[in-house]
Formats: structure tokens, C-alpha cells, sequence
């Protein structure tokens, strides 16, 4: 049985694509692109909010966005405004985010829980995830679901979703045909149907149940009509997975 | 005419002046005339760090990020700054540990990427002993530093709008005079000080920076003040050699301090890894506030100087090893994260 961690990498690193460019995150990002560029996607390209495009690490997995790994071995290596112009220019199809709060239209929240003005956890900041949100084709969710975190009202709107429904987003200014496109989580893959754009399952984890899903989930959850079981990660992925890993950097 | 469509309220907007005034400002303090700029680090923080200054530090993250000025101004106790924490770390959640920093400037800060959230800038936060003035986001603070140097009033971009991130930003949305859509203004920011750490400059401010440039070419130039530490100073006719490899001019540098692994215990890229060892102290220490006091007063107000504190971590026989992971003579060890 794969841990949850597992599942969710292996889950996120099977919707890359091969040739296209992606902006990764430190941790499970990280290791979700690197596993895809070892099984399916050999000509996926990394980009890195510190300015590294295309770096091959060796060694270990790069623990910053701005470390020299990011760019060894790499293709060109410029600054936070190159790649975030490139982002803008419409070269970035994935963006990987995370968060600590979602709501069912995808918008995140990685701010503050509580009141901005008196906070009562004081989280990270939008760093680039509102840069990548915005600007990347299409961004991948990655984060842990419960129900606090799945919530109808976000503390704070960080990184824009589909913000209030269809529409929204292009209404507000941000570039067209952009948006979330899928969220994982350790229970499942979530979409964001064009009609609704509302958080929709469309696959399960073996051993797990819509019921499982709702349970987790502080608002309720649409299922796909063609919603299916997904395979657990095989041991050829999580094989390589540890082995891109060996510390457990990320996996433990 | 276009039109504003959306307008924040300028309670949220800092650092941000008339380009006029700038420029004027430019014309008075910075020169073309080449100067000798080297002073110690204790002359160039006293010189030109101010209590109550808007201070950025160069680097990213905790990469290439000017640690040795961050110790030195905890030594002189220089307080009251509001900082900029743009992918910010270990250097402005060490200044907040000391108690030097009230107000920020946030895009990414409270938190050290893979090694977990920054117990220090967190709990100030929240027992409201710092405050955060606003929120931004790395592109936008980037773009912030680029209208500076730029000389305009604001620069046009599409990121993050529809957000609370952007309502919470000195930012203003308008209609695009061109596309008819909206779009976001982020304004200029000049920052008093910027500090930024190099890997080689000249005794007059030219500097080289190998690998990512993160934002310090653009910084460099927003700054009223600009120091820089530098791992090595080099003879002019070097950089005189390779001028493609000069990233920031010496008519924009006001101080050139030579602080030889100035941005330990992190990662100056080419040259020296983090010191995960020392990362794991700081983030044991970091756990308690009594811990917090141990560390500053075992490494920062218990030594004189930047050359103490290297002895003090372990002097040659780990800086030399921490040039050799870089390098790949050595294996990576175990990366340090908050227990």
C-alpha cells in the first residue's frame, strides 16, 4: 500500500505532459516533475521562480527555488522577472500550488487564518503562487484534504481560482483559458467542469469512497457521472520515486 | 481616457515616491565619478542602515542572501526597520527574532521552504509585536523594483487580480487603454536601503553575479542606498575584462564591503552550500524563545566580527567542506527541517 505522500506525487506526476514547460515548487512538486521526467515525460522542462530554467539536479532534490541546482546542468538562467515574464507571455502550461485552504471554485488561501489584521496563524504569503495561479495555463493543486480545508469561505483569497464561477476570471482581467485544472489530493483527483467550474471528483484512489470524499470536505463535493478508480502507484514508480528521494527529503 | 476601475486604498502602498523626485534624488546622491567605496562592515551598517528604514536584502530565499550584514545589524541593534520580505528567510526572520524589524512588506516570508514554517516571524506576528503592512506576491514585488528602475510610477502587469493578496497591495487597477480589458498597476518601490551579497566586485561597486540574478539587478537600481558585500573584491581591469558579466554598475553602489562567506549558513551558488548542520542549530534553537536568546548570544552578540562568527561555526575545516558539497566533491548530507 503507498503512503499518502506517494499517492498524491505519483497521482500529480502522471498529468504532466511530455514537451510542455512546468514552474515546480519545492517538495512533492519538485519530486512529481523529476518522476515524470524519468517515466513519461523526458522533455518536460522545469522553470523555477528564482530564474532556473531547465535544471537537471543531481545529488539530492534542490530544497530552494532559487538554488544553484535548480539550474545545473540546465538550459538558460535568468531572474525572477524572466521567468515570471514568461509565465505572463503565455510560455508556462503547469503550475503546481499548494495551500491551506481551498474553496470549491479552486481559489486558494496561504495568507492567514483569522483576520488579516489579527491573525490567528500566520501562514507563508502568496510567495509566486498568485503569479502562478494567474499566469501558468493550467495549475495543478496539490494539497492535503480535510475538512477545514476544503471550505466554502476562504480566511483570505491568495492565489485566484474561478474566483466566484464561469467566466470570473476573464471578467476580472486575468489572461483566458487560464485556471485550475485539477486538484490532488490523498483521497482523490478533483476538475472544474467549463458549466460550473465548480470542484468536481472525477477519480478515486482504490480503497476510497465518495463518502470517504464528502466526509473530508466542509462543502459538498460534485461526482462526475464518469468518475472512476485510479491504480495505485506501481512499484516501478515507487521504486523510482524513493530513489529521487533517498533521504525522504520529502517523503518523510 | 482610462478610467479606474478598481481602487485600493493607498493605506497598503509603501516605499513609493514621484519619479521626479527620484530622479532629482538620483541627480543629487549618485555619481558617475568613480570612487573608492570599500569600508568595513561595521562602517557600511552604521553608515547606512537607519533605524526605521525600508530595507530589502538581495538574494532569494536563503540563496546568496547577505547574512554577515544581517549580523551586523543585530550587533548594533539598528531597529524599528520595515522590511521587504520578498521570498524572504533566515535573514529577515533572524532580524525579527532580534526584535529589530516592526512592520513588512510580505510576499513570502514566515516560512523556509522544505524545512517548515518560521516559528520566530510567526509568533511576532501574531503576538502583534510586528506588523504586516501588505501583502504582494514575488512577481509583483519584482515588478515593483523594475518600475523603479525604470523611472516610472508603476508598472503594468496581470497577476493576481480578483485576489485579496492584490487588495491588500498598493496596487490599482484600471482598464487597459489598449485591449479594453483590466489591468493591474503595481506601483514603483524605492527602497532606503538594499543590502545584496556577490560573489566577486571592484573597490568602486561593480559587481558579478554568477547564476540566477533573482531580482538584484532591478533592486540595485530602485535603491536609495545601495551596500554590497562581496565574497572577493577583484582588480578593476577584471571586471574591465568581461563587462558582459557585470550585473550591477558601480554609479548606483554607495558601500563595497569584502565579506568572504558573507552569506553563511546559506548557499552562495558556485561557491558554497548550506551549512546543514548550522541550519539544524538555528532550527532547534528557533523551537523556544529561550533558545532563540542562546543562539543570537552565542553566535551574533558574542562575536566582534564576521571573522569570530566563522571561527565560531568552524572555521576553515567546514567552510572548506561546504565549498566542496557545491562542488560535488563532497555528497550532500541530510537536509536540516524544523522537528
Amino acid at each position: 500500500m503507498a503512503t499518502d505522500t506517494e499517492r498524491m506525487i505519483v497521482a500529480s506526476s502522471r498529468l504532466l505532459e511530455n514537451n510542455k514547460s512546468v514552474f515546480v515548487g519545492t517538495g512533492m512538486p519538485m519530486l512529481a516533475a523529476s518522476l515524470a521526467q524519468r517515466l513519461h515525460a523526458p522533455g518536460l522542462l522545469t522553470v523555477y521562480e528564482g530564474g532556473g530554467v531547465g535544471g537537471q539536479p543531481e545529488g539530492r532534490l534542490p530544497i530552494q527555488v532559487s538554488e544553484s541546482l535548480t539550474f545545473k546542468n540546465g538550459i538558460i538562467v535568468g531572474s525572477m522577472d524572466y521567468v515570471m515574464s514568461l509565465a505572463q507571455a503565455g510560455y508556462i502550461e503547469y503550475g503546481f500550488l499548494g495551500g491551506a485552504e481551498i474553496d470549491p471554485y479552486g481559489n486558494l488561501n496561504t495568507t492567514v487564518i483569522g483576520s488579516w489584521e489579527k491573525p490567528k496563524v500566520r501562514l507563508p504569503g502568496s510567495g509566486g503562487g498568485a503569479d502562478i495561479a494567474s499566469l501558468c495555463w493550467r495549475t495543478i493543486i496539490l494539497m492535503r484534504q480535510d475538512k477545514r480545508k476544503f471550505t466554502p469561505k476562504l480566511n483570505f483569497l491568495t492565489s485566484p481560482g474561478y474566483l466566484n464561477g464561469p467566466g470570473a476570471r476573464e471578467r476580472s482581467g486575468l489572461p483566458s483559458d487560464t485556471g485550475p485544472y485539477r486538484v490532488v489530493t490523498q483521497l482523490g483527483i478533483y476538475g472544474f467542469p467549463e458549466e460550473t467550474r465548480r470542484l468536481t471528483l472525477l477519480q478515486l484512489y482504490e480503497g476510497i469512497t465518495v463518502e470517504d470524499v464528502q466526509a473530508n470536505s466542509g462543502f459538498e463535493i460534485e461526482v462526475h457521472p464518469d468518475a472512476y478508480t485510479i491504480p495505485d502507484p506501481t512499484e516501478e514508480e515507487l521504486c523510482k520515486i524513493h530513489s529521487l528521494d533517498p533521504d525522504g527529503i520529502v517523503l518523510v | 481616457m482610462s478610467q479606474i476601475t478598481e481602487e485600493k486604498k493607498d493605506a497598503y502602498l509603501y516605499g513609493w515616491a514621484d519619479p521626479d523626485a527620484i530622479r532629482a534624488y538620483r541627480r543629487r546622491y549618485k555619481s558617475a565619478e568613480k570612487k573608492e567605496k570599500l569600508v568595513t562592515l561595521k562602517q557600511a551598517i552604521e553608515q547606512g542602515v537607519k533605524p526605521g528604514d525600508y530595507i530589502v536584502f538581495g538574494g532569494m530565499g536563503s540563496v546568496r542572501t547577505p547574512m554577515a550584514a544581517v549580523y551586523e545589524i543585530i550587533r548594533q541593534g539598528i531597529g524599528n526597520l520595515t522590511v521587504g520580505a520578498k521570498g524572504s528567510q533566515h535573514d529577515w526572520n533572524l532580524l525579527t527574532a532580534a526584535g529589530l524589524i516592526s512592520r513588512a512588506e510580505v510576499a513570502y516570508g514566515f516560512g523556509d521552504e522544505i524545512r517548515g514554517l518560521s516559528r520566530p516571524a510567526r509568533t511576532a506576528v501574531e503576538n502583534g509585536r510586528l506588523s504586516v503592512i501588505s501583502e504582494t506576491t514575488n512577481a509583483a514585488f519584482q515588478w515593483r523594483f523594475t518600475a523603479a528602475m525604470k523611472g516610472l510610477s508603476f508598472y503594468p502587469t496581470r497577476t493576481a487580480i480578483g485576489t485579496d493578496t492584490l487588495h491588500y497591495s498598493g496596487s490599482k487597477q484600471i482598464q487597459d487603454p489598449f485591449t479594453g480589458k483590466p489591468i493591474e498597476l503595481i506601483p514603483a518601490c524605492y527602497p532606503d536601503v538594499v543590502i545584496l551579497h556577490v560573489q566577486r566586485a571592484d573597490k568602486y561597486g561593480n559587481c558579478q553575479i554568477d547564476g540566477n540574478m533573482t531580482e538584484d539587478f532591478e533592486l540595485a537600481h530602485a535603491a536609495k542606498r545601495v551596500i554590497i558585500t562581496t565574497e572577493k573584491i577583484i582588480p578593476e581591469e577584471e571586471i574591465n575584462r568581461r563587462p558582459d558579466a557585470t550585473k550591477i554598475p558601480y554609479f548606483v553602489v554607495d558601500a563595497v564591503v569584502e565579506v568572504p562567506y558573507g552569506s553563511h549558513p546559506n548557499q552562495v551558488p558556485y561557491l558554497y552550500s548550506f551549512d546543514e548542520q548550522h541550519w539544524q542549530e538555528w532550527l532547534d534553537a528557533s523551537l523556544t524563545d529561550e533558545g532563540v536568546e542562546e543562539y543570537l548570544n552565542q553566535y551574533i552578540f558574542g562575536t566582534e566580527d564576521h571573522y569570530e562568527y566563522l571561527e565560531k561555526i568552524g572555521g576553515l575545516r567546514i567552510l572548506r567542506q561546504l565549498e566542496h558539497i557545491e562542488n560535488g566533491i563532497e555528497n550532500y548530507p541530510k537536509v536540516a527541517k524544523r522537528r
